[in-house]
């Protein structure tokens, strides 16, 4: 947006949109402190606390490292299997929230005002909240879960439903086939409308709070409705901290589970196993994804962050486009429409909170699943606010609710479809039998269905080489998330800012992959979920209250 | 010569630029030229403006008072960018061609080794505007 004032014009006041009226100025506790020739430009606490509070966790955890993992292995299991009734009771709340706001009169509201005007076009904008929100894990999980749903030997299976597959040999087509719908509805349930809603509601509150309220850009300012001015004491700092807590651990053991995955990838790729599992590989693989990362938080939101979420969306479709031709492309074209309604048939029995038997998968995958979604969404949702100006609330929550669902649900059909077909056809001959169901191998679920297809080699490679961009993708745009949030809401803070978290994410990465200890700080990054689960539900209230004061 | 100055302005530090601004003001008088003062604002809420449309309201009223202070004749143009760290040099060069400016007058900070890094946005104006470039140390 862009606006020409002539010598007469008179300040007008404040734009058809409702400002808190506080005290408060946006940078008002920051300092500004020159390291050398750089410049900083910091929230005085946050920064501070955050940065000391996730070196000192680092070396805990390394020098600990063998009764930590263990104990936040435990405290995850704990939480998933005790409050999964709670984790799933809240995401049915988010989904309804934000469907509610979709269909009601609040959809009207613009993010930014009445006058605002959208900083990216439609794909530039789906581009990027989608790969900042879940590239990854549909890459490591498109494969591995449908399959696992489909054949589970560990008595997980969703519903507590018939398998597909027992003991290597086939059930009878009708189980089967049942079998495969289930396995379908379930995996697009947990990459459906419940992560997105999550997402949704963070990334709403925080741009109607910013862009429409005029707080500054940072999870605190959510809570302005509840806490009122004792935001910019410690309730907020500590609000603020975890967000950055939550987001570097949460980045930094991705990262480096995900460079063990790439590497394990070449490994298999390349035949060479000892590549594979060589840690040399996976710290080349992290320096090089932080090298890309730099670059692209150096070319900014525009030159770089986006540029990329759209070469990844390309390769993305490239390669599901690819195996869609390959694969049984008939029976997953006429299985698109059926998974979908599938899902929607399912999902009201696969999201009942209480009086289930299947315990294995309400806690052991759906209630990880929602506290994992829940302890990225500080990230995501402040990352998806930031480039959502000028958007009415009902084009937001169709782009960052429905068409996701949607993509997630091709995405699934595609690849778990493909995976499924291979099981019905080979049984215990099939690759991915053997990497998901008798021996569990995840990372190389997706290279063996694709073993089996043509040209395994090109495709092989080339889903290595987007798993590095999907996580260069959600590098970059974390490292701008924790850089705002430690400026104290600034987006202008100086360069050298951005720079460092780039670095010190690869750094945290490296160490702990060094180290050990990368699934134990995964573990407690997930036990942020349930804290947050609870201050998403108050911003729900926040986030209706907040809509309903604002111009329509 | 000059018909319409272009004076990037940061509305945070203009207790740095009054010998830019008189400056600029000098040679707008000289030439009869219109002084347009451009301001680069990012689209989240900062210090100062809680929203681009209070910012352009600053920045006239910055202008206008530019304008009596000094005799000439001044606007003012506010633009937004969703990354100012790093895209401000960007949107100064298309407000530049975009309104027509033929004389660029701004203040620098003084020279240091970072530059060769990070070059400053007077340096980077410079070096890629078609039209002349006044630096004021």
């Amino acid at each position: 947006m862009s606006q020409e004032d002539d010598i007469e014009a008179i300040p007008e006041p404040e734009g058809a949109s409702e400002v808190i009226d506080t005290d408060y100025e946006i940078g008002q506790d920051n300092i500004t402190p020159k390291i050398g020739p750089f410049g900083l430009d910091i929230h005085n606490p946050v920064f501070a606390i955050s940065g000391i509070v996730v070196v000192a966790f680092v070396i805990l955890t390394l020098m600990f490292q063998n009764s930590v993992g263990p104990a936040f292995g435990a405290m995850r299991g704990f939480l998933t299997s005790t409050f999964d009734w709670f984790f799933l009771s809240a995401a049915n709340v988010f989904v309804i929230v934000c469907l509610g706001i979709l269909v009601s009169p609040l959809g009207k509201v613009r993010i930014g005002g009445v006058d605002a005007t959208p900083d990216y076009s439609y794909l530039g904008w789906f581009a990027m909240l989608f790969a900042a929100g879940m590239g990854i894990g549909l890459m490591f999980f498109g494969v591995l879960e449908p399959v696992y749903y489909f054949g589970t030997p560990w008595g997980d299976n969703p519903l507590g439903g018939d398998l597909g597959i027992v003991e290597g040999v086939l059930a009878d087509p009708e189980t089967v086939e049942t079998a495969r719908r289930l396995a379908m509805a379930s995996t697009i349930y947990h990459w459906g409308l419940h992560p997105w809603a999550i997402y949704a509601i963070v990334a709403l509150s925080l741009a109607l709070f910013a862009y429409n309220k005029g707080l500054p850009l940072t999870v605190r300012s959510i809570f302005y409705p509840i806490f009122g001015e004792r935001i910019w004491g410690w309730p907020g700092h500590i609000i603020d901290i975890l967000a950055v807590f939550a987001t570097i651990f949460g980045l930094s053991t991705s990262l480096g589970l995900g460079a063990q995955q790439a590497s394990a990838g070449l490994g298999f790729v390349l035949d060479m196993p000892e590549l594979g599992t060589s840690i040399t590989t996976s710290l080349v693989l992290i320096a090089i994804i932080t090298g890309m990362a730099l670059i692209s938080v150096l070319r900014g939101l525009d030159g770089g962050v986006k540029i990329l979420s759209e070469i990844n969306m390309g390769l993305a479709l490239l390669l599901m486009v690819f195996v869609l031709l390959v694969g049984p492309t008939l029976i997953l074209l006429g299985n698109v429409l059926g998974n979908i309604g599938a899902y929607f048939s399912e999902v009201v029995a696969l999201s009942n909170p209480v009086g289930r038997e299947d315990d294995g998968f309400r806690q052991g995958w759906t209630a990880f699943y929602w506290a994992w979604w829940i302890s990225w969404s500080p990230f995501v949702g402040m990352f998806i606010a930031r480039v959502s100006r000028g958007r009415t609330v009902r084009e937001f929550i169709t782009c960052v609710l429905i068409i996701p669902t949607l993509a997630s649900a091709i995405w699934m059909t595609t690849f778990g479809g493909t995976a499924i077909q291979q099981l019905i056809e080979n049984a215990s001959e099939a690759a991915v039998f053997g990497y998901v169901i008798d021996a569990y191998v995840p990372e190389l679920s997706l290279f063996g269905m694709l073993s089996e297809l043509p040209l395994a080699g090109i495709t092989s490679v080339l889903a290595i080489i987007l798993v590095i961009v999907f996580f260069v993708t959600s590098s970059d745009s974390g490292s701008l998330v924790i850089d705002t949030i430690t400026a104290g809401g600034k987006i202008n803070a100086p360069v050298s800012q951005r720079v460092f978290w780039v670095i010190f994410e690869g750094l945290v990465a490296a160490s702990l992959l060094l180290g050990g200890g990368l699934a134990a700080l995964q573990a407690a990054s997930v036990s942020t979920g349930l804290p947050f689960a609870i201050v998403l539900l108050l911003a729900c209230y926040a986030l209706i209250r907040g809509l309903m004061s604002e111009p329509r | 010569m000059y018909r319409k100055v272009i004076f990037p302005v940061d509305l945070s530090h203009i207790d740095h630029l009054t010998k830019a601004l008189a400056t600029a003001a000098d040679l707008a008088k000289h030439y009869d030229a219109e002084i347009c003062y451009v301001g680069v604002t990012g689209t989240a809420p900062a210090p100062g403006a809680h929203s681009p449309a209070e910012y352009a309201d600053k920045l006239a009223a910055f202008a206008a008072e530019q304008g009596s202070k000094h005799g000439v004749n001044a606007t003012s143009k506010a633009c937004t960018s969703p990354d100012p760290s790093i895209d401000t040099d960007k949107t100064l060069m298309t407000a530049i061609t975009e309104l027509g400016g033929d004389l660029v007058v701004m203040q620098t900070h003084a020279p240091s080794a970072l530059d060769y890094i990070w070059a400053g946005h007077g340096d980077t104006i410079a070096a890629h505007a078609d039209v002349s470039v006044f630096l004021v140390r």
